[in-house]
């Protein structure tokens, strides 16, 4: 379970752009649940992402992982718990690694890195399995150089470089934002796939309404800082994107 | 050129290929700007002689000059990861200390180690610094090949995507500045031992010198696997050695000794100039 308790995050405080991002956000992810973030450009929604990665320390208020305060953790000490797949294809992998590197990478997610061969045998048998999860051929190129891969292929590899081992939760950053609308879906359907079958607790930000309400079973709505709305159960089902749209209209 | 400049010429690039391994490591791999390493080829000569002059043992002085050269590393790193000091100045800093350090090492600005036993002791000079290269390269293939190697790498390639994969940045910068240095430090050893001396300004512009090596090998060939990447470095710094050899023999142009560091200077700069070239040239034709 995901926790964040009277979170507040003010960036250059006490100056002239003195700039309240979230303010006093209660808010509680259970076990499983794919929430999906919806919300105007300034809302916070990358903010809470930071906040949840450790990229962002919160001014005042605590973030919780099951139950432990990970507020003051780092990024790297919070690996283990959190995984994340970036919006830009071309920072969310290493791109001058290949395939099978970028994969060794993720094994280690989290865990000690010790001097044994980053790729052997076994962990090549292990990335082909992952990768051939999501059908599109990576498995049979895993020497090939990341940096030669397309923007959805290499969005595709940073999906399963996140999975790869589970965490507890999984922060997706419009992950699809920068591909063409059928490459997008591809990715969407191959989130949604890897989310249930791994049965991920996860968190996406969209621009997208019908993405955010085609996925997930929970959305919600944040403006200036605070979540406005928390639509989930049969609420959520009734709601169009047009529905959506309105809320906008604060 | 005669035949005994092209040995000393390949003596002394054989001893700068692992200048220009250890500048690898820090501008190619962690992408890091690296000046300490005109102190520590300095500090691992100074350590290595003052030690073999007082009647230490030759192998022992120079394993203590490797881990002075990975100590400044460090320290470098340190400046860097820990107070945010700009890479660059960081290592300039370090390498102006190291000045000083230097010279409290020998107690003078130079010591003749001529006549004391050196690790070479009977053997070909040559062929043991080929020796010391090849297993340099074969060590840090390994090295860079496990876990903890491809997470320096990866520090390199993407520092937020390390970070988020729970790779320690900065110590990873720190652990690869350190080795780095060491390998200088252990390439000024073995340059004074070779020479039979250390000297206080023996260092300056042994950054360039790397560099270049460093830069010719690249501009050779294009190197994907990492121990090709070192490889071309040991040949580019001896490519680079015979060159400036060819130059300084050529007479007729009455280039004399002193010149070396301007022709370098020139040399990295026509080699990068050249390289944008084809790069731009390439990005034409697509």
């Amino acid at each position: 379970m995901i926790e964040l308790k009277n979170l507040n995050v003010i960036f250059n405080k006490g100056t002239k752009l003195e700039n309240h991002v979230l303010k006093d956000i209660d808010f509680k992810v259970m076990d499983g649940q794919f929430v999906t973030i919806i919300g105007g450009n300034g809302a916070g929604k990358s903010t809470l992402m930071n906040v949840l990665s450790g990229n962002i320390k919160p001014t005042s208020g605590n973030v919780f992982i099951d139950n432990a305060d990970v507020t003051r953790m780092s990024v790297e000490g919070r690996s283990g718990m959190v995984s994340r797949v970036f919006q830009d294809p071309m920072i969310g992998t290493f791109a001058d690694f290949s395939i099978e590197e970028n994969m060794s990478i993720a094994l280690k997610r989290g865990a000690k890195r010790g001097l044994t061969m980053g790729i052997n045998n076994a962990s090549r048998g292990q990335f082909k399995d992952a990768l051939s999860e999501i059908g599109i051929g990576l498995e049979d190129r895993l020497t090939d150089k990341v940096s030669s891969l397309s923007g959805g292929q290499r969005q595709a590899l940073s999906l399963v470089m996140a999975t790869l081992l589970g965490s507890k939760i999984l922060l997706l950053d419009e992950h699809t934002a920068a591909l063409d609308p059928k490459i997008a879906k591809k990715i969407m359907q191959l989130t949604d796939k890897i989310v249930k079958t791994h049965n991920l607790t996860a968190l996406m930000i969209t621009h997208s309404m019908s993405q955010a309400l085609e996925y997930g079973d929970r959305t919600i709505m944040m403006y200036h800082g605070k979540i406005v709305r928390d639509m989930y159960g049969q609420e959520r089902k009734k709601l169009s994107s047009a529905d959506l749209i309105k809320y906008f209209d604060l | 050129m005669n035949q005994l400049q092209l040995l000393g010429a390949i003596e002394i690039g054989l001893i700068y290929s692992l200048v220009a391994i250890g500048v690898y490591i820090t501008f190619k791999i962690i992408d890091f700007p690296d000046l300490t390493v005109d102190g520590s080829f300095t500090l691992g000569a100074s350590v290595s002689s003052a030690m073999i002059f007082a009647g230490h043992d030759p192998y022992f002085s120079t394993f203590v000059a490797i881990i002075a050269g990975g100590l400044a590393g460090a320290i470098t790193g340190y400046l860097n990861v820990r107070w945010n000091i700009l890479g660059l100045l960081a290592g300039i800093l370090t390498m102006t200390a190291l000045y000083s350090v230097n010279l409290r090492i020998m107690g003078r600005p130079n010591i003749a180690i001529i006549d004391s036993s050196t690790v070479f002791g009977s053997w070909d000079i040559i062929i043991s610094i080929l020796a010391v290269t090849v297993i340099t390269i074969l060590l840090l293939t390994r090295f860079f090949a496990s876990e903890f190697g491809l997470g320096i790498r990866a520090v390199g390639i993407n520092p937020k995507v390390s970070s988020a994969y729970g790779i320690k940045v900065g110590a990873m910068k720190i652990v690869a500045l350190s080795i780095s240095n060491g390998i200088v430090a252990l390439a000024g050893s073995l340059f004074a031992q070779s020479q039979g001396f250390a000297d206080i300004s023996m260092g300056t512009g042994t950054i360039i010198v790397g560099l270049a090596s460093v830069i010719i090998g690249e501009a050779l060939v294009h190197p994907e696997r990492i121990w090709v990447s070192l490889l071309t470095c040991a040949v580019g710094s001896i490519l680079y050695r015979i060159a400036i050899a060819f130059a300084l023999n050529a007479h007729d142009i009455g280039l004399e000794a002193s010149d070396l560091n301007l022709i370098t200077a020139l040399l990295v700069a026509l080699t990068m100039i050249a390289t944008k070239f084809r790069k731009k040239s390439e990005v034409r034709t697509i």
